[in-house]
């Protein structure tokens, strides 16, 4: 096995672990939508990255924060959801990008790229990816308990702004990480998918979380294998994977 | 004002939604351990008043609480069961108490079995579901219950067993309970105290002085019938 593929495979499989673990918390239909619209949003910062030779997680995130922020403003200034704001903005977004995406660049952009990893990149992600777990670790019941309902989580102390932000980053977070490796069309199934998949097969919300990493970051490593193998493009095949796993559950499913 | 019984003062409340005063001029005080029930027909900002009770909502005037802590159930539609985790009630009674006996004790207390423990919450029925939900809410043995409409969408048998429940607990507990309700039947079995409630305060008192024939019809329109328990 080569240095290259043994990075792609822990950087990948790393990235595939958090986004498994966030994503068991984005089961609601608003925010599995959210996944995606943010990913979609990372394009135009992905192009730049690639036109301009920095770090495509790097320009992910400045374009993440930027599209967030454009988003806050508007929600303040209309009355309009969160929901349909994100939307007229994530597809400006999409289309802005490919004003000044190279068209050889294409790939790269929407399908991911697991080549050329630094060690250095590799290293900085694990150290993210870290962080993300423990600060997800920390909001994860109080998440829990907020989606059963937001009055009963603020009336047991929980506070609910906080708790909203630091999930919010993460999200942003784990999508720029995610863009590298699955491109700017396919983040939302990096965590919606095995989060679906450990649904199936767990029957309380320990195995759950659980079931739903091991998921997230095994697709990873065998999209990543796949690609060494086939030459074809990681991305799709890690989402391929997912989805394998995801139908594995389904025949997996213990009926009541 | 404030004496060592009073658990709520509330004075000169105003809450206002979008524009629209929902609550105006609102002002009572609530004493230790009574039952205060919240009547009113739909629309008239019940649900509103507990939630600002709360700070769940910006108001105007003074809320004053003394108590240690309180516990509130929402309304049933306020409350997600199904697209959630996996979780089941021991992990949902787990973000309360981490010790495991507690919250057995606490299932033979509201009359579920103890393996319900394990059950998700979408494999509870809403009678049960709902009575897991009051055993969650005293787990942490508060001074104040606010229950809203607790037992909307449970059968008539069910409601009963809701309702005597939570009268043992107030019993044994030292409980002050705030209730919104539409059933009149809870409110004459129930109530020590009684709030009518239509945007503005109707009445307020122990509910065989305020409860008039006359002041049903006010509060609720024509067409409410009146009917009363013989008490016992």
């Amino acid at each position: 096995m080569s240095t290259e593929i043994l990075l792609a495979l822990i950087l990948s499989g790393t990235v595939g672990a958090i986004a498994g673990y966030l994503g068991s918390l984005m089961l609601s239909k608003r925010m599995s939508l959210m996944g995606g619209a943010l990913g979609h949003l990372t394009l135009p910062g992905v192009a730049l990255a690639l036109l301009y030779d920095f770090d495509v997680s790097l320009g992910a995130t400045l374009f993440l924060a930027l599209g967030v922020l454009i988003i806050w403003l508007l929600e303040q200034k209309t009355r309009l959801h969160l929901e349909a704001l994100t939307a007229v903005v994530f597809s400006t977004s999409l289309a802005t990008a490919f004003l000044f995406l190279p068209k050889k660049e294409f790939d790269i952009a929407l399908l991911g790229d697991v080549s050329k990893i630094s060690p250095v990149t590799v290293f900085i992600t694990v150290i993210i990816a870290l962080l993300l777990f423990f600060t997800v670790k920390k909001i994860y019941s109080s998440m829990v308990l907020a989606s059963i309902s937001s009055d009963l989580a603020q009336t047991s102390g929980v506070n609910l702004k906080l708790n909203n932000t630091l999930y919010l980053i993460c999200i942003a977070v784990t999508v720029a990480l995610g863009v590298r490796i699955v491109g700017g069309l396919m983040t939302a199934a990096l965590l919606a998918i095995p989060a679906c998949t450990a649904k199936n097969i767990s029957s309380n919300l320990k195995q759950y979380t659980i079931i739903s990493t091991i998921a997230g970051s095994l697709a990873c490593v065998l999209g990543v294998i796949a690609y060494a193998i086939l030459d074809i493009p990681a991305g799709p095949l890690i989402i391929i994977a997912s989805a394998l796993l995801f139908l594995v559950s389904v025949f997996k499913q213990h009926t009541e | 004002m404030l004496n060592e019984s009073t658990v709520l003062t509330v004075d000169k409340l105003q809450i206002a939604y979008e524009g629209d005063q929902v609550i105006s001029d609102l002002s009572f005080t609530v004493n230790k351990g009574e039952i205060l029930i919240i009547l009113g027909p739909n629309g008239a900002g019940k649900t509103t008043l507990l939630r600002a009770l709360q700070g769940l909502l910006p108001y105007q005037g003074l809320v004053s609480w003394n108590a240690q802590k309180i516990s509130y159930l929402p309304p049933q539609e306020f409350l997600q069961r199904h697209n959630l985790p996996p979780l089941t009630v021991k992990e949902f009674y787990s973000f309360k108490t981490s010790d495991l006996n507690s919250a057995k004790s606490m299932m033979t207390e509201i009359g579920l079995d103890e393996n319900i423990l394990s059950h998700q919450f979408s494999e509870l029925s809403t009678g049960q579901f709902q009575r897991m939900l009051v055993g969650w809410a005293l787990l942490d043995n508060p001074d104040v219950l606010i229950l809203d409409e607790p037992t909307s969408g449970i059968d008539i048998g069910g409601e009963e067993t809701i309702y005597s429940l939570l009268h043992k607990f107030w019993k044994n507990q030292n409980l002050t309970i705030l209730l919104v309700t539409h059933d009149l039947n809870v409110v004459w079995e129930y109530a020590t105290q009684v709030i009518c409630l239509n945007k503005q305060q109707m009445c307020m008192g122990k509910p065989d002085e305020v409860l008039t024939p006359e002041q049903l019809k006010k509060l609720y329109g024509t067409g409410v019938k009146f009917y009363k328990h013989q008490h016992r």
